[in-house]
């Protein structure tokens, strides 16, 4: 699940590409028909798979996924509620295989935020005025810098953001959250011992 | 646990507070000790890789309960016979699944199991569900469990790996959010009509981040299906988990099942139970009021799960282009009544609405009646023990008679990645969770509703209410 080209996160540099829809589910990220496998790679090809191809497979020639070029647009901007609907790890793995790192947007859904920190991708809760600014300014290049909190809008207004200090501990330097726990076997022992 | 007057506690700050293996702090999350962990084959076959991979065991089989529900078919076949799935990768994930239970020493209720069905449905069939626990499964409806005072909530399969190998979660605590619900609802609503009703009044991200608790007299006069029913739905309001306080009925629900304590252990754990309700004056980040003398039975009109409306109210005009998106897709238009359209399917089934008192219901709207020419309808219990209970009681024949299908238990069109599923275009009236575009299948038009509506709806042929159909007592 770990992936060979980690971007930095401190210096980051990307242009976005921008969803407006408010409320996207993780159905559309990654609808439920693919979620037979038993991998995690590969899973970018369907990503937004109902909304890149219609029923007969064509890709839908005036749908704007179909122009995202992952090289140089590694930022989703979203609208408000992104990731919200079922758990599966799938839409992170998905968005991630298809060249995502950073998702943006006003608020983003709890479990699908976890999944996306757990897997290279960066959520950033933007505030109001920022979000909509972004939203409006599609494919704008932005900088982020997860050490000291700031994405940079170049002409559009720059904002602080907050992250789970341990979520962004395991972006910023590759910290193993199972390591951790496993690490803590004394503990987890003795509140066995003291509850059964 | 005994109620401390200085520091009132909520059920949930009872039961987190009980679970901590380790404090949080501003740097590390607390470590959160796992009592319950539910598997199922879609969510867990790359977290079992990644323990292989580390040459990790499962810490505690003891405390993993699995079954196999997403991609196995609810089609009939003989015994011996491998399954009709619908897709060797289906077949692939639910062997897979067997191979890791097999090779961990993990209880599995597979094919030949009476408990074999939607995993937040054995759960509490079984009794392993129980108040005060903590439960997780790569599932977002594990809220379901939270009917009996537990704190149960979905994670993602990284997170399914990190219980399985140490039992424990890294968590941060969630905010609290309390909705009371008071008053007598009509005797045509129910349960997820209820649940329809709060999650249109306060969003789908009106719960973002909070455990909601659910009280107020018209939660506690529901029985454990239907509280059931109302905490499963706490996802499709944003929230992590819902949490009703256990009490007497919780207890007679549980008494006797397999996994429930027994003799002189089952007075203790009832006396530990009992301790659980909320303390009076704990604090809630968040409280939210509902009449529920204002809830009519609800259906919803669009592709969000808070787009419900009282049936027979107008399709209300777009406010945002999420909503005017949503009623293109349903193909719509303001001011309508939902029960102008036919319906092509109706599915009563999923961990919202496959019990026994869900078959019940439709079974008495059903009764001497058949459904719409041309309509399909799916009938799937939650587990094969609700389908033998259904049989015991006749219920089958009279779905049978009606001329719906009548299936072998499993999440089936909730989800549709086993081969059941609507066409593209298709109206489809859902006792599911999700109404999402295309998660009945491609271009799928779904109206999530109760079981009652479900089933009068298949008799008309389009979206009605069960109004008198109900009331013709069902013997
Ligand atoms: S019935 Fe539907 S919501 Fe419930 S576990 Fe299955 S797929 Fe998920």
């Amino acid at each position: 699940m770990s992936d060979p080209l980690k971007p930095d996160f401190a210096r980051f540099r990307s242009r976005t590409f921008v969803i407006s829809q408010e409320n996207i589910d993780t159905d559309q990220i990654i609808p439920a028909r693919f979620l037979t496998t038993t991998q995690c790679a590969g899973l970018g090809l369907n990503a937004f798979h109902d909304w890149r191809y219609d029923e007969a497979g064509h890709r839908r020639s005036g749908e704007p996924l179909n122009a995202l070029d992952t090289a140089h647009q590694q930022v989703i901007v979203a609208g408000r509620n992104f990731g919200c609907g079922s758990s599966r790890e799938h839409a992170a793995w998905a968005l991630h295989d298809l060249g995502i790192r950073v998702v943006i947007s006003s608020e983003i859904a709890d479990i699908f935020s976890a999944n996306a920190s757990k897997n290279g991708i960066l959520p950033i809760i933007a505030p109001k005025i920022a979000h909509h600014w972004l939203l409006e300014h599609d494919g704008v290049e932005i900088a982020i810098n997860l050490e000291t909190g700031r994405v940079d809008l170049g002409n559009g207004p720059s904002f602080q953001f907050q992250i789970e200090p341990f979520a962004r501990r395991c972006l910023l330097d590759g910290t193993d959250p199972l390591g951790f726990l496993l690490s803590h076997d004394a503990q987890i022992s003795a509140y066995e011992a003291r509850t059964t | 646990m005994s109620p401390d007057h200085a520091h009132p506690r909520s059920l949930f700050d009872k039961v987190w507070d009980a679970h901590l293996v380790t404090q949080e702090t501003v740097e590390t999350p607390a470590l959160m000790y796992i009592d319950l962990h539910l598997v199922h084959e879609v969510t867990s076959p790359q977290a079992f890789a990644e323990l292989a991979s580390r040459g990790l065991d499962v810490r505690r089989p003891d405390r993993t309960l699995a079954t196999v529900d997403h991609s196995t078919p609810t089609l009939d076949f003989a015994p011996g016979e491998t399954p009709p799935y619908a897709n060797e990768q289906a077949r692939n994930q639910v062997e897979t699944l067997q191979d890791n239970a097999r090779k961990h020493g993990i209880e599995l209720h597979d094919w030949d199991s009476e408990h074999r069905g939607v995993i937040h449905i054995i759960g509490p069939e079984l009794g392993a569900t129980q108040p005060g626990m903590t439960i997780v499964c790569g599932d977002s409806h594990t809220a379901t469990h939270g009917a009996f005072g537990a704190l149960a909530f979905g994670i993602g399969t990284t997170e399914v790996g990190h219980v399985l190998a140490t039992q424990t979660l890294l968590q941060r605590k969630p905010k609290s959010m309390r909705i009371h619900v008071n008053g007598q609802t009509g005797s045509d609503v129910t349960a997820k009509d209820i649940i329809l009703h709060i999650i249109a009044q306060i969003g789908v991200d009106g719960g973002t981040g909070c455990v909601i608790e659910y009280t107020g007299d018209a939660i506690t006069a529901l029985d454990m299906e239907a509280r059931m029913t109302v905490c499963n739905m706490s996802i499709e309001a944003g929230a992590r988990a819902g949490m009703i306080a256990p009490d007497q009925t919780t207890f007679e629900y549980l008494r006797g099942r397999a996994r429930a304590p027994k003799g002189m252990n089952w007075d203790n754990a009832v006396a530990k139970w009992s301790e659980l309700a909320s303390d009076a004056g704990a604090v809630f980040d968040c409280e939210v009021h509902i009449d529920a003398t204002q809830i009519r039975p609800m259906v919803t009109w669009g592709t969000a799960p808070d787009t419900g409306i009282a049936i027979g109210d107008a399709i209300p005009t777009p406010q945002t282009p999420a909503e005017q998106r949503a009623i293109t897709y349903m193909d719509f238009q303001p001011g309508e009544a939902m029960g102008e359209h036919r319906i092509s399917q109706v599915f009563i089934g999923s961990c919202t609405n496959a019990r026994i008192g869900d078959l019940r219901i439709a079974a008495r709207v059903m009764r001497g009646r058949k459904i719409a020419p041309g309509l399909r309808m799916l009938i799937v219990p939650g587990s094969v023990s609700v389908r033998h209970q259904a049989e015991a009681e006749g219920l089958d024949k009279i779905f049978r008679f009606a001329g719906a299908e009548w299936r072998q238990p499993g999440c089936s069109m909730c989800i549709a990645m086993n081969g059941d599923r609507g066409e593209a275009g298709q109206l489809v009236v859902s006792t599911s969770n999700r109404n999402f575009e295309g998660r009945q299948g491609t271009g799928v038009r779904t109206v999530l509703a109760s079981p009652a509506t479900a089933a009068a709806s298949a008799i008309a042929g389009h979206i009605t209410a069960a109004g008198s159909l109900m009331e013709a007592e069902y013997v």
